[in-house]
C-alpha cells in the first residue's frame, strides 16, 4: 500500500541524485522555487552518499551556529549525528531571512536559533516524512509503520539509509504540513552534540576568508586617512611602485572613506608598498575632537532633560521630596571589537557580475551596497559564506564598509588596468583597529531618591551618547520617537520595581562611526543600572542580593537566574578577610543572566585577582547545553577585557590606539575558573551569544565596592589604577 | 631563491629577504593553517615552532630560520604531542571561531612536548602569549591538563 500519492511534477523540487528541502517555506516562496530549477535554495540535502548538509543560513563566527541549527534538523531527520554538515547559506532575503527582522539576511542580536527554532525543525521534519514516504513505496509498507533512529529507516527486517533512499525521496511532494516531535522525545535537543566546526578549527584546516585564494588574485593593502571624514586630496605612489613586486597602486572612494591600496601578489610586498606611499589629505570635513572634549560635551547635556524613553510616576517629583537622594555618574569609552580576523574580504569582478568572498553577517544588506557601488544588479553579486575569524558585531557593518572598500579597489583596479585580478582586501591589526565602527562612547548620570524607610522610591537615568541605528536599516524599526532602543536597552527596561521612574536620552553627533558591539545598548546600561543598585544597597545597609530579589518580585526568571548564582556561589557563606562577592542580573536579547564574582586582593598594592565566577543563564530550552556554557563563557572574557582595559581614545580626532599592546586584552593567565549553571526551562529558546558580556564587568565592580568601599565610575578599571593579575 | 626546511620537506620560495616566515608560510607556500593576527608577536595566531621552539612567525624574518627545521599546524598532528591536544582540542571543545587555535594548538604541544605535567602556572606561562578574543581560556587549560594525562598513560 502507497500511502504517498505523486502529484504532478511541477511540486517537486528536486535535486540532481539528492534530496533538496525547503520544506518549512509559506507557499508562495515555494511556488517561486517551483520555477527555478535545481537552486540550492532550501535547509536540508540529503546525498546519496548519506551525508545531511544543513544550509545555515546565519555566519559562524565562534557563537556555535553551525552546531545549533543543524542540532534542530538531526532533532526532527532521527539523523545520525556523525552524518551531518553545515553549510553557509547563500545571500537570499525571501528564502533566508532572519525571521525576526523581516526581508533582510543577517545574524545578530543574538537571534540564529531563537529565529531558526521552528524553522529548521519543520525543515528536519519534513526531510523525515519524505524519506518514510519514500522507503513506504520501496517496501510497499504502510508509512506509519516505518521508524528511523539514528540515521536507519526501518521496517520489519528491511533496513535503508538516507543514502540510499535520497533519490527516490526527491521525486516526492513536499508535504504541506508537518508534526514536530514531543520535547519528552528530543534525542538531541538538550544533550551537548560535538561541534561540527571543533576539528576543523583544531587542525588548521578551516577556511576564512584571510585563507582564500584565487588564481591571479592580488592583495590589496590600503592607506586610510589619519582622521575620520578627511578627503584624499593627493598621493605620491612613486616609492611604492619602484618596490619589487608592486602591480598597482589604486585611489578609492566609498560612501564611508576614501583611501590609496597597493597591490602585489603577497601581503608582505603590498604591505612594504602602503608604508612607503605618501598622501595629502582634505581635512575640512574632518572630525578633530578628543575624547576629553566629547565628554565634557556630554556632562552638559547629561544636566538637561533629554528625551524621555521612559516614565513611570514622577521622578523629578518623587527625587525632591526623597528623604534621602543618591547620584553617580558613569563614563564609558569607545571600544574597538578586535575579532582575531583582522577585516578583510575577496573580490572578483567580472564583465557578468561579481564574486565575494567574506565572513558574512549582512548578507543582503551586503549584497546591495555592492550592487549599488558597482552598478550592478543585487542578483549580479553572489556572496560565498566563510567562516569569520571572530565578529563581536563587526562584520555586520551597517554601511558595508570593508566590502564596499574591496569592491571599490576591484573596480578601481579593474578600469585603470583592464586586468581583472582578483581582489583580496588584508587589514592589518593597526588598520582594523582605527578604522571606526566602535562601540560608542557614553555618559551617564543616575539619581536614586529613598523614602525615611529606606525604600528605593525615585530613579532617575540620563544616557548621553551617539545612536548606533540612525541612518542604518533598521533606522524605521528601532528608532522610535528621538529614541534608538539599542541606547537605552537595559536601562528602559529595568525590571525592578520602583514607583517613580523616568530613562531619558540625548543622542549627539559626532563624526566617529559606531556600531553594535556584542550585546549592544547593554554593554553601558547594565553596569551603570547594576552598580548603581549596589550603591544604593551599600547606602541603606541592605544585602545586595535580597534588596535585588525584593525588587523583583514581578520578575521571577530575573529572580530565578539570580537565586541560582547566589545559590551555586554560596551568597550566604562568609568569606575571610581581604576577599569579596558581588552580584548582578540582566537580561538581554530575552536571556536572563546573573553572575556572581568571587575577588581577593593580592600581595601587590592595588592588584587583585578574581578568583571565581559563577553565572546562571536562562535562554529558554537550552538546545546545546555544552554550546550555552561556552558562550557564557565567551561573553565574560570578552565583558572582563573591556572592564579591565578596554579604551578606543581620540587625540585631535586621531585614534591613539593600534595593536594589542595599547588595547590590552584578556589572556589566559587572567582569566578566571567560570561555572555555568543553566536554569531549566521549557520556553522558547532565545540566544546565547551576548547575554553574558554585560553581566560580568558589574558583577566585578559590585565585588571591587564590597572589598573596598567603591565601584569604579569610569572604565575601564585600569584608567584607576585598579588591576587584576 | 629562500629554502627552507618545513615539516620535513626542503622548499623553496621566491620572497623578499625580509619577508617574516607568517608570509611565506602563507602566500608563497600556501599553507594557510598559521594565521595573522597582529603582526607585532602581540596575539600568538602566527605560532610555528622552529627547532621545536614556538615561535611567532609574524616577527620571523623566513631568511633567519633558513637552514633550521620548521614545523606548523599542517603536520603538528603526526607528532605525539600535536595529535595529543589536537584530539584533546575537539573533546574539550575548545575552538569558537577557531582563528586563533592554530597558533594555541602550537603553543600548547610545545608545552606538552617539553613538559608532561605542566602546572597552572605553566600553562599561564606557557600560553599567555596566545590571544584568544573568544576566550577559550578555560577550555584551552582543561585540554592542556586532558592531553598531559594521555601522554603521560
Amino acid at each position: 500500500m502507497k500511502t504517498i500519492v505523486n502529484v504532478s511534477r511541477r511540486d517537486f523540487i528536486k535535486g540532481s541524485g539528492a534530496l533538496v528541502l525547503g520544506v518549512a517555506l509559506p507557499a508562495s516562496t515555494l511556488a517561486q522555487m517551483k520555477v527555478r530549477t535545481f537552486a540550492p535554495n532550501a535547509f536540508v540535502r540529503i546525498g546519496t552518499d548519506n551525508t545531511v548538509t544543513v544550509i545555515v543560513k546565519h555566519l559562524e563566527m565562534g557563537q556555535g551556529t553551525y552546531t545549533g541549527l543543524p542540532t534542530l534538523v538531526a532533532e526532527e531527520l532521527d539523523a545520525d549525528w556523525p552524518q551531518i554538515r553545515a553549510e553557509g547559506a547563500p545571500a537570499d532575503a525571501k528564502l533566508y531571512n532572519n525571521l525576526f527582522w523581516g526581508p533582510a539576511q543577517g545574524t545578530g542580536g543574538s537571534t540564529a536559533l531563537a529565529n531558526s527554532y521552528e524553522q529548521l525543525r519543520k525543515a528536519g521534519a519534513a526531510a523525515r516524512a519524505m524519506l518514510v514516504a519514500a522507503a513506504a513505496g520501496k517496501w510497499n509498507a504502510p508509512a506509519s509503520e516505518i521508524k528511523i533512529s539514528h540515521g536507519t529507516i526501518y521496517w520489519k527486517d528491511r533496513r535503508a539509509t538516507f543514502g540510499q533512499l535520497a533519490a527516490d525521496a526527491a521525486k516526492l511532494p513536499v508535504p504541506e504540513n508537518v508534526t514536530l516531535k514531543d520535547p519528552e522525545d528530543f534525542i538531541y535537543i538538550g544533550k551537548p552534540a560535538r561541534r561540527t566546526d571543533a576539528r576543523a578549527k583544531s587542525t588548521g584546516t578551516a577556511q576564512f576568508t584571510q585563507d582564500v585564494k584565487l588564481p591571479g588574485m592580488l592583495t590589496a593593502v590600503v592607506l586610510h586617512p589619519p582622521r575620520f571624514g578627511a578627503k584624499l586630496k593627493s598621493f605620491d605612489a612613486s616609492k611604492a611602485k619602484a618596490l619589487k613586486g608592486v602591480q598597482n597602486v589604486v585611489a578609492f572612494s566609498t560612501p564611508v572613506t576614501d583611501g590609496v591600496a597597493v597591490l602585489a601578489k603577497d601581503y608582505w610586498t603590498a604591505k612594504k608598498g602602503r608604508d612607503a606611499l605618501t598622501a595629502e589629505w582634505d581635512e575640512a570635513a574632518a572630525f578633530k575632537l578628543s575624547s576629553s572634549q566629547i565628554l565634557d560635551e556630554y556632562k552638559k547635556l547629561a544636566a538637561t532633560p533629554g528625551t524621555p524613553a521612559r516614565t513611570e510616576g514622577d521622578a523629578d517629583k518623587a527625587l525632591a521630596s526623597a528623604a534621602k537622594t543618591l547620584e553617580a555618574a558613569y563614563e564609558f569609552p569607545y571600544l574597538a571589537h578586535a575579532a582575531m580576523e583582522p577585516m578583510n574580504c575577496v573580490v572578483r569582478l567580472q564583465a557578468e557580475g561579481c564574486e565575494v568572498w567574506n565572513g558574512e553577517q549582512f548578507q543582503t544588506v551586503d549584497q546591495m551596497a555592492v550592487a549599488r557601488l558597482l552598478g550592478l544588479k543585487p542578483e549580479q553579486v553572489k556572496l560565498n559564506q566563510l567562516y569569520a575569524g571572530g565578529s563581536f558585531g563587526r562584520r555586520a557593518n551597517p554601511a558595508s564598509d570593508y566590502l564596499l572598500e574591496a569592491a571599490a579597489i576591484a573596480k578601481a583596479s579593474f578600469s585603470g588596468t583592464g586586468g581583472k585580478a582578483p581582489i583580496k582586501l588584508v587589514w592589518g591589526r593597526e588598520d582594523d583597529m582605527r578604522a571606526g565602527w566602535y562601540r560608542p562612547m557614553y555618559y551617564h548620570r543616575l539619581q536614586a531618591g529613598l523614602d525615611a524607610e529606606g525604600r528605593l522610591v525615585a530613579w532617575k537615568h540620563v544616557i548621553v551618547g551617539q545612536s548606533i541605528l540612525t541612518g542604518t536599516a533598521f533606522e524605521s524599526m528601532l528608532v522610535k520617537d528621538g529614541i534608538d532602543a539599542t541606547s537605552v536597552e537595559g536601562a528602559s527596561n529595568l525590571p525592578y520595581d520602583i514607583p517613580n521612574l523616568g530613562v531619558f536620552l540625548h543622542s549627539p553627533k559626532m563624526g566617529v562611526p559606531v556600531q553594535w558591539w556584542r550585546s549592544v545598548g547593554s554593554t553601558h546600561t547594565a553596569y551603570a543600572t547594576e552598580c548603581f543598585l549596589d550603591e544604593i544597597a551599600l547606602a541603606t545597609k541592605k544585602d545586595p542580593f535580597e534588596l535585588r530579589r525584593a525588587l523583583l518580585a514581578k520578575h521571577p526568571r530575573h529572580k530565578g537566574v539570580l537565586e541560582l548564582a547566589a545559590q551555586k556561589a554560596g551568597w550566604d557563606k562568609p568569606l575571610p578577610k581581604g576577599r569579596a562577592r558581588g552580584i548582578a542580573v540582566h537580561e538581554s536579547f530575552n536571556t536572563f543572566v546573573a553572575q556572581v564574582v568571587e575577588i581577593s586582593t593580592t600581595e601587590k598594592e592595588g592588584s587583585h585577582r578574581i578568583d571565581r565566577v559563577v553565572c546562571a543563564v536562562d535562554c529558554g530550552v537550552a538546545v546545546n547545553p555544552n554550546v550555552v556554557a561556552m558562550q557564557m563563557e565567551s561573553g565574560i572574557g570578552y565583558g572582563l577585557s573591556a572592564a579591565l582595559a578596554g579604551a578606543i581614545t581620540l587625540k585631535d580626532g586621531m585614534v591613539e590606539q593600534s595593536n594589542f599592546h595599547d588595547y590590552p586584552v584578556v589572556r589566559m593567565n587572567q582569566m578566571p575558573p567560570i561555572e555555568v549553571h543553566i536554569v531549566p526551562s521549557r520556553e522558547k529558546p532565545s540566544g546565547v551569544g551576548e547575554p553574558s558580556t554585560p553581566v560580568i564587568a558589574p558583577a566585578l565592580a559590585n565585588a571591587l565596592a564590597a572589598l573596598e568601599g567603591k565601584s569604579p565610575r569610569v572604565l575601564p578599571f585600569s584608567n584607576q589604577e585598579i588591576s587584576f593579575a | 631563491m629562500l629554502s627552507l626546511n618545513v615539516n620535513g620537506k626542503h622548499v623553496s620560495a621566491d620572497a623578499a629577504d625580509d619577508t617574516p616566515l607568517l608570509w611565506v608560510l602563507r602566500d608563497h607556500l600556501n599553507m594557510t593553517g598559521t594565521k595573522f593576527g597582529c603582526g607585532m608577536a602581540l596575539c600568538g595566531a602566527c605560532t610555528v615552532h622552529v627547532d621545536g621552539q614556538p615561535t611567532r612567525s609574524c616577527t620571523t624574518p623566513a631568511s633567519a630560520v633558513s637552514g633550521k627545521r620548521i614545523t606548523t599546524i599542517e603536520a603538528i598532528g603526526a607528532t605525539r604531542a600535536g595529535q595529543a591536544v589536537q584530539s584533546a582540542w575537539v573533546a574539550e571543545s575548545v575552538p569558537q571561531c577557531g582563528y586563533c587555535q592554530s597558533g594555541q594548538v602550537m603553543a600548547a604541544a610545545a608545552l606538552l612536548a617539553a613538559n608532561r605535567n605542566p602546572s597552572d602556572a605553566d600553562i599561564d606561562s606557557a600560553m599567555s602569549g596566545n590571544i584568544c578574543r573568544c576566550a577559550t581560556y578555560p577550555r584551552i587549560r582543561a585540554a592542556i591538563k586532558r592531553a598531559a594525562k594521555g601522554l603521560r598513560a
